[in-house]
């Protein structure tokens, strides 16, 4: 009698079991498709030559890594990326955490400048580059600049400023990184504004007693409080300036070879203009490696500095 | 007293002038992008007065007409539609599951959305493009918004969890004493109580949609099919750039999602800083 009634209920869990697993069968099925399977695919790809059509994709095993060793325009472009990287990392994140310590004060218009800052972050990567492609635009018409940072400029008198900014070698990749910077900080800025507001504002009325100016509540309350967040924002940070390519496309399209390639946009000519799978997914293997060693690091970083 | 409050003062006003000017960064480009948009073809090389002299207006007509601006919009609306339900409901029944459900497998599935967002995957588009060719979803809309709402997917469901795990299973539990199935549940209890945390999920997607570019560059090659972002690129390729149409186009892409935030920014406050936390 018990071992039936044993038998009823382990059935009825199973049935149970199985309906429930229904709940993630759709996510599960899409993920499978459109994640694991090209995650695999990369990999696999990654060890083939393959023009895209063949219906052979012989096995080279790690020549398209052996031959990525010395492509110098790959380690050109990641070098591009990382440069855009540190710019945004320095520039635009002290940018972001000082309109945040702006904001976390009793001041006025606080939600305004919220609102506004957030903006650059919602459109998309296509309509900034075009954008400011047009504002920085250098050509002359009737003795005046068409673009309109270069005719402020002049009519300011800052005539040794006036530039072409997006065509000349020495100037394009940090002008991409401000516009990125420009079109990121928006981002930072929230964040690290919402951390601000976490502090407990006991802890700067207890460094006032204690007679701690406002540069020492800085470095020894507001920042170690802050660590958290000031990670995420740094991560976050490089992980999208690393990849940044839309921006890069649509600021300069094709313009400028040899000065403005990033890593995407060299995985897409693999894959696009040259037809070489097996190699495109090569780099993106080397480049999702770099991205994620960098990231692990940091976060051991961090938690090494937390124990100390 | 005296020289402390007009310290204050002093110190307000540099913040103040730091804060505007940002603010004039932010918005100016936007500014001149619609100014732009009103002008003639030779006027707008030419005038440079904030408000130009004659505003006119058919730039928007040429752009949504003979600029194939009017598809693209549809085609953008209906991606961002489509995806966005889609994630809703595929992530809110999978959060669900995860939240409140027993089955095995779960921590081990559940594991591997978390370490889909954790790893970055660049370059993922080239196997996901031969994939899709292979299997005939090349230029194909239910393709294109299959990828999406994967990419959409793993977030969705980490913020749904949490939300859920958080909220109180009393209403739940009294509406399966009620004699209510598990979906009668999902449906009637759990997910107008997760309201707030859907809100997030809807505008976060859409940005992501709306805004997407590469998948669509490469998965969609049909003018009739392509979203604004793609339209973009093609208007400015193919002519010889119009740039009072071009930027016609470029606001009719950026004023709805800008909309879509000042109607909604509370929200992407409250997400981005929970974003943070669970980071």
């Amino acid at each position: 009698m018990s071992t039936v009634i044993k038998n009823k209920s382990s059935v009825f869990e199973i049935k149970g079991n199985f309906e429930n697993f229904l709940f993630v069968l759709p996510a599960l099925v899409i993920f499978s498709f459109f994640y694991i399977y090209p995650f695999f695919e990369l990999i696999n790809l990654s060890l083939r030559e393959w023009n895209g059509v063949d219906p052979f994709r012989p096995l080279v095993w790690f020549r398209n890594f052996q031959d990525l060793a010395y492509d110098e325009v790959w380690w050109k472009s990641i070098w591009h990326a990382g440069y855009i990287t540190l710019i945004a990392l320095t520039f635009q994140n002290v940018l972001a955490f000082a309109l945040a310590l702006a904001c976390d004060r009793e001041i006025r218009m606080k939600r305004f400048y919220r609102v506004v800052f957030f903006i650059p972050p919602v459109l998309s990567e296509m309509v900034v580059g075009y954008i400011w492609n047009w504002i920085l635009d250098p050509n002359m018409q009737n003795g005046q600049y068409v673009g309109v940072v270069n005719y402020f400029l002049v009519k300011m008198g800052l005539l040794n400023l006036v530039h072409n900014w997006l065509s000349d070698p020495n100037t394009v990749l940090t002008t991409i990184a401000v516009i990125h910077s420009w079109k990121g900080f928006g981002w930072g800025f929230i964040m690290l504004l919402a951390g601000l507001q976490t502090i407990d504002k006991q802890l700067y009325e207890a460094a006032k007693v204690d007679g701690a100016g406002s540069w020492s509540t800085f470095v020894n309350v507001t920042i170690p409080m802050m660590m958290p967040v000031i990670l995420v924002v740094v991560i976050l940070t490089i992980l999208g300036s690393m990849q940044a390519f839309v921006l890069i496309i649509s600021l300069v399209s094709q313009g400028l070879a040899g000065y403005t390639e990033v890593p995407v946009t060299q995985i897409l000519t693999s894959m696009n203009g040259n037809k070489q799978f097996g190699y495109a997914c090569a780099q993106a293997v080397v480049f999702g490696l770099i991205l994620v060693v960098s990231s692990f690091a940091l976060k051991k970083f961090s938690d090494r500095m937390k124990q100390a | 007293m005296n020289k402390y409050k007009a310290a204050n003062l002093f110190q307000n006003f540099f913040i103040h002038a730091f804060l505007l000017t940002v603010t004039f960064s932010c918005l100016f480009p936007l500014f001149w992008m619609v100014r732009c948009s009103l002008m003639t073809n030779s006027t707008i090389l030419v005038d440079k007065a904030l408000i130009p002299g004659t505003i006119v207006w058919h730039n928007y007509v040429i752009a949504w007409t003979k600029g194939n601006f009017g598809i693209y919009f549809l085609n953008s609306m209906i991606y961002t539609v489509s995806v966005v339900f889609g994630i809703v409901v595929i992530s809110s029944l999978a959060a669900y599951a995860f939240s409140r459900l027993q089955f095995p497998g779960k921590n081990i599935i559940f594991s591997l959305f978390v370490a889909a967002m954790m790893i970055p995957l660049p370059g993922s588009f080239v196997p996901l493009y031969v994939m899709m060719s292979k299997l005939g979803l090349v230029n194909n809309r239910a393709g294109y918004i299959l990828c999406m709402i994967n990419v959409g997917l793993s977030l969705s469901i980490l913020l749904l969890k949490t939300f859920f795990d958080k909220m109180p299973s009393d209403l739940e539990d009294a509406a399966r004493i009620d004699g209510c199935t598990k979906l009668g549940i999902w449906r009637h209890v759990a997910l107008p109580l997760a309201r707030p945390a859907l809100a997030v999920i809807v505008i976060y997607n859409s940005l992501n949609v709306w805004n997407e570019y590469i998948l669509a560059t490469l998965l969609l090659s049909d003018k009739a099919k392509m979203p604004l972002q793609r339209g973009l690129e093609v208007f400015r390729g193919a002519h010889q750039v119009d740039y009072p149409v071009l930027m016609a186009g470029l606001t009719l892409t950026a004023l709805p999602i800008i909309v879509i935030y000042l109607l909604m920014q509370k929200h992407i406050v409250k997400g981005l800083s929970s974003g943070a936390v669970v980071g």
